[in-house]
């Protein structure tokens, strides 16, 4: 493989393993407290779910760069700083309130279904295998948290009014999600990647009805400033939790 | 120490010895987790798929599988991890299906690659045979299980996830 090819492919597995990672993990945080019972199993196995889904982005990723498959996934989780992240930062706003991380959930759900669909044809054979598997897998989510979106939006006015406050902040940051990374281009001449644009606009046409008919008003918002290499302040904190341990004892097992 | 002599066939039989350590009544041949086993002269290697990605039995299943070998008699074992093609319950047999109704847990729907259609009907209640049953939680003890609940005979239960 040739080397602008190669740097290219590399980017974009690790952006798209650490989308993975850090949303697994802000949606690790409601693990004990959801509010019920039910909710916080349902939400504990969907955040081991993407954080099973990083491993295998990582996975490729550290095979394309020589590295270890098995353990390279630690090191770039536990020992990569704040300024090498490269994933969207919608994913790293702290988890707020139920219907926030709720509704996080559900915008990304839908966009990795977009995208895993349009990555089950990609001339990569690896990617196309690991997209088909994991694509399975997020059937199970994004129907969940479709049907939570619906629940709440057009339950009691509090649900609603709590549904539209996170809508009204997780907007402005789903931008994010489509802004492509230096490389992707020629990753899309190739045939490997699919053109954002194209997924942006089946993500839109299948979000846009969705919330509307939850009795959710989309708002008219300017896309953030934030890209997958400016994130926002609350990435060095996500990190000081996610590491705490591994900077505590640097050659610590288990 | 000599490996024994035993042939792919064998290695396939020694393997259903290793059972599934979420769910003990089933082995991980019938449940189409161990995808290949292939004999170099002393090295065994062994490959296997995880049901759902992020399963945590992972780690353990490629221990049994190496724990297992040895007290076979082979000490060169290699037990490798594949995503592609993609694990699919339909790859669980049939007799691993009695075993999983008969444990208690409602064995997932049969599809042709398409499981969100299944997800509409309701799973038979492994205790009484009922359809009258509905859907508590998607997610269960492990990322694999749907929570069921049976309204005739009042009774909860867990079905295999269609995947
Ligand atoms: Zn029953």
């Amino acid at each position: 493989m040739e080397n602008d090819l190669k740097d290219a492919l590399a980017a974009r597995l690790l952006a798209m393993g650490d989308d993975e990672a850090i949303l697994g993990h802000r949606d690790s945080e409601w693990c004990g407290h959801a509010p019920i019972l039910e909710e916080d199993i349902a939400f504990a196995n969907i955040a081991l779910d993407e954080i099973g889904h990083a491993q295998v982005w990582y996975a490729l990723h550290a095979e394309l760069l020589g590295e270890d498959a098995a353990s390279y996934p630690d090191e770039l989780v536990y020992r990569r700083s704040a300024g090498a992240f490269r994933h969207a930062p919608l994913l790293e706003l702290p988890k707020g309130d139920w219907a926030f991380s709720m509704l996080r959930q559900y915008l990304f759900d839908l966009y990795e279904s977009v995208m895993l669909a349009k990555l089950a044809d990609s001339q990569n054979e690896s990617i196309a295998g690991a997209a088909i598997r994991i694509g399975r897998e997020e059937i199970y989510h994004r129907r969940h948290t479709q049907t939570w979106v619906r629940r709440l939006g057009l339950g009691t006015e509090e649900s609603n009014s709590r549904m539209q406050t996170a809508l009204d902040a997780l907007w402005p940051h789903v931008m994010e999600l489509f802004r492509p990374l230096s490389g992707d281009a020629t990753l899309i001449e190739v045939g490997i990647l699919p053109n954002l644009g194209d997924v942006q606009t089946v993500w839109e046409a299948a979000i846009r009805p969705w919330l509307t008919e939850s009795n959710l008003a989309i708002p008219e918002a300017i896309p953030s400033n934030y890209t997958r290499t400016h994130h926002t302040k609350h990435l060095a904190t996500l990190l000081d939790d996610l590491q705490e341990v591994v900077r505590l004892y640097p050659e610590g097992s288990w | 120490m000599v490996a024994p002599m035993l042939t792919e066939k064998e290695l396939w039989r020694v393997l259903e010895d290793v059972k599934d350590p979420e769910i003990p009544v089933v082995n991980l041949v019938e449940m189409g987790i161990i995808r290949s086993v292939t004999r170099e002269d002393e090295r065994v290697t062994v490959i296997i798929t995880p049901t759902f990605t992020g399963c945590p039995a992972l780690h353990t299943m490629q221990g049994d599988i190496a724990t297992r070998l040895k007290q076979a008699g082979f000490s060169d074992v290699k037990v490798t991890v594949t995503l592609s093609p993609a694990w699919t319950t339909e790859w669980i047999t049939e007799e691993a299906r009695a075993k999983l109704k008969d444990f208690g847990l409602a064995p997932p729907p049969r599809h042709t690659g398409d499981f969100e259609l299944v997800l509409v009907e309701s799973a038979a209640c492994p205790y009484c045979g009922s359809h009258n049953t509905r859907i508590n939680n998607t997610w269960g003890p492990t990322p694999c299980r749907i929570l069921y609940y049976c309204d005739h005979c009042q009774q909860g239960f867990e079905q295999f996830k269609p995947l």
